[in-house]
């Protein structure tokens, strides 16, 4: 009897910075590991041990509710301790470049940097440039890869797999790092993504992704298996895109009417905060299609997985 | 590689230990069988048939996952990677007599990680370690209380155990 010996699966990734370049076997790598840790939330002792004694630095130079609170809460169960850096009670007023920033904070001994910027590339910037590991919570419109995750692991928790699904994104994509992530990792576990939004919002390198694209809501809407609603980013925008928000939300907005064309198990997804009443209905977004909240309890879950990985690899790294 | 117990002897051996388990349990004993992932898993499982028949009751099996309470995630011994996966315990272990099970006890350092794990899930009234294999080599102050076979092995051999379910043939071996 012959044995092939298959050479063990190692993650090596001591940051987490982007999906474009994650196989599909280290994405799935990461939503394995999120369901190990799915317990340590619902558990009545909301806490296990991998990191203990090490630091997790939450670096945030945008607002965050859900993605700030998410990776401190998940640093917090795994036994890390956290700090909190928010650019407006910081020295980066004082003028301290961003470098300096996570230097001086690696300085007093940090582990793992989670960073938010409105620049791209900053987090790279950053792995660059000192020795802890870094995850990308959000870079201007690059990339979101935890939420990317989130959104595909509360699929394959409903779905079992993302195989042969298909799935639109409808909404701001052309500003939009949830929903380029949401390319990478959707169309690498085998979905075929549609993009929905009116051209303005079209991002224009949309050719070159592997996506289709639909400029009506209500031609692709029957066909969908899952929806991923994105907020109409007002902060964002610069001229303006389309004539108004009722316009907006009666071509693109997601009705209990539009809802009713679609399948019945059709799952309506937004990766938060919702405008209520310009992308969705507020019966829609609370209704039995929503996974939106699992979306929220998933995101601990992943967060949890994606700072023991790269703890791991550093540790993996240290050894070498 | 030596073979120490062939497929026969590995079944007698088991036997062998869930008898001994059995005869411990007091009669209205709330009662339940944890396997260590992975390998105690399925020696947990085929223990709680063979308990369940000689008690005259089913009794619970569930699975522990040690991966997040090891003491060398920040200082990996050898190449392989350990991956983090669900406990499946579907019960409450709150004062229950818990028989934890392991194919091997050698350093102890599996086992100590267990308890931490499990007193996280609950308060057992007690826990009870039950093993195929005991060999030399602890490092920890730990000790089996049932064990199939005792063995002593020179430092730097492996005893592995292999099973049916997952291996396709029951065998003890040292290599």
């Amino acid at each position: 009897m012959t044995t092939q010996v298959k050479k063990p699966f190692v993650w090596q990734r001591k940051h987490l910075l982007g999906l474009r370049d994650l196989t599909r076997q280290e994405i799935e790598h990461i939503l394995d590991t999120a369901e190990g840790f799915e317990q340590v939330s619902t558990r009545s002792i909301k806490k296990a041990p991998p990191l203990r004694g090490k630091v997790v630095v939450n670096l945030f130079f945008e607002d965050s509710t859900r993605t700030r609170n998410s990776f401190t809460l998940a640093a917090s169960r795994l036994s890390a301790d956290t700090i909190e850096f928010t650019e407006t009670h910081s020295s980066v007023s004082k003028g301290e470049t961003l470098l300096d920033t996570a230097r001086n904070l690696e300085a007093m001994g940090i582990d793992i940097v989670v960073i938010r910027h409105k620049a791209a590339g900053a987090p790279h910037l950053v792995a660059r440039n000192i020795n802890a590991c870094v995850v990308n919570a959000g870079d201007g419109y690059c990339e979101h890869p935890t939420q990317a995750l989130l959104d595909v692991y509360t699929i394959r928790k409903v779905r079992k797999s993302l195989e042969g699904l298909k799935i639109a994104i409808v909404g701001d994509i052309a500003h939009s790092r949830v929903a380029r992530s949401n390319i990478w990792a959707m169309t690498k576990l085998g979905a075929e993504v549609t993009l929905v939004a009116p051209p303005t919002l079209m991002p224009p390198e949309v050719s070159k992704l592997p996506v289709k694209i639909s400029y009506s809501l209500d031609s692709v809407i029957e066909q969908l298996d899952v929806i991923n609603m994105l907020r109409i980013q007002f902060e964002r925008m610069g001229s303006n895109p389309f004539p108004s928000v009722r316009e907006y939300s009666h071509f693109y907005g997601l009705t209990v009417e539009r809802l009713q064309k679609a399948r019945p198990d059709i799952l309506v997804m937004h990766p938060g905060p919702i405008n209520r009443g310009v992308e969705m209905e507020s019966e829609v977004a609370d209704g039995p299609n929503s996974v939106i909240l699992r979306q929220v309890a998933n995101g601990l879950a992943v967060r949890m997985a994606v700072l023991f990985l790269v703890n791991q690899a550093a540790a993996h790294e240290g050894r070498k | 590689m030596k073979a120490i117990l062939n497929a026969t002897q590995m079944q007698k051996t088991i036997a062998e230990l869930s008898d001994a388990v059995a005869s411990h349990i007091p009669p209205s004993t709330e009662v339940a069988v944890i396997g260590i992932r992975s390998r105690g898993e399925i020696l947990a499982q085929r223990l709680t048939k063979l308990l369940s028949a000689r008690l005259g009751r089913q009794v619970e099996c569930g699975t522990l996952d040690i991966t997040m309470y090891r003491d060398d995630l920040d200082d990996p011994q050898g190449s392989k990677q350990p991956q983090v996966r669900a406990t499946d315990i579907v019960f409450d272990i709150n004062g229950k007599l818990i028989i934890l099970v392991d194919d091997v006890l050698y350093t102890g350092r599996s086992t100590r990680a267990a308890m931490d794990a499990l007193i996280d899930l609950g308060r057992p009234r007690a826990v009870r370690l039950a093993v195929l294999v005991e060999r030399s080599g602890r490092e920890f102050p730990i000790q089996a209380d049932f064990r199939g076979y005792q063995a002593d092995v020179e430092s730097g051999r492996n005893v592995r155990v292999n099973f049916v379910e997952s291996d396709g043939v029951d065998q003890v071996v040292i290599e």
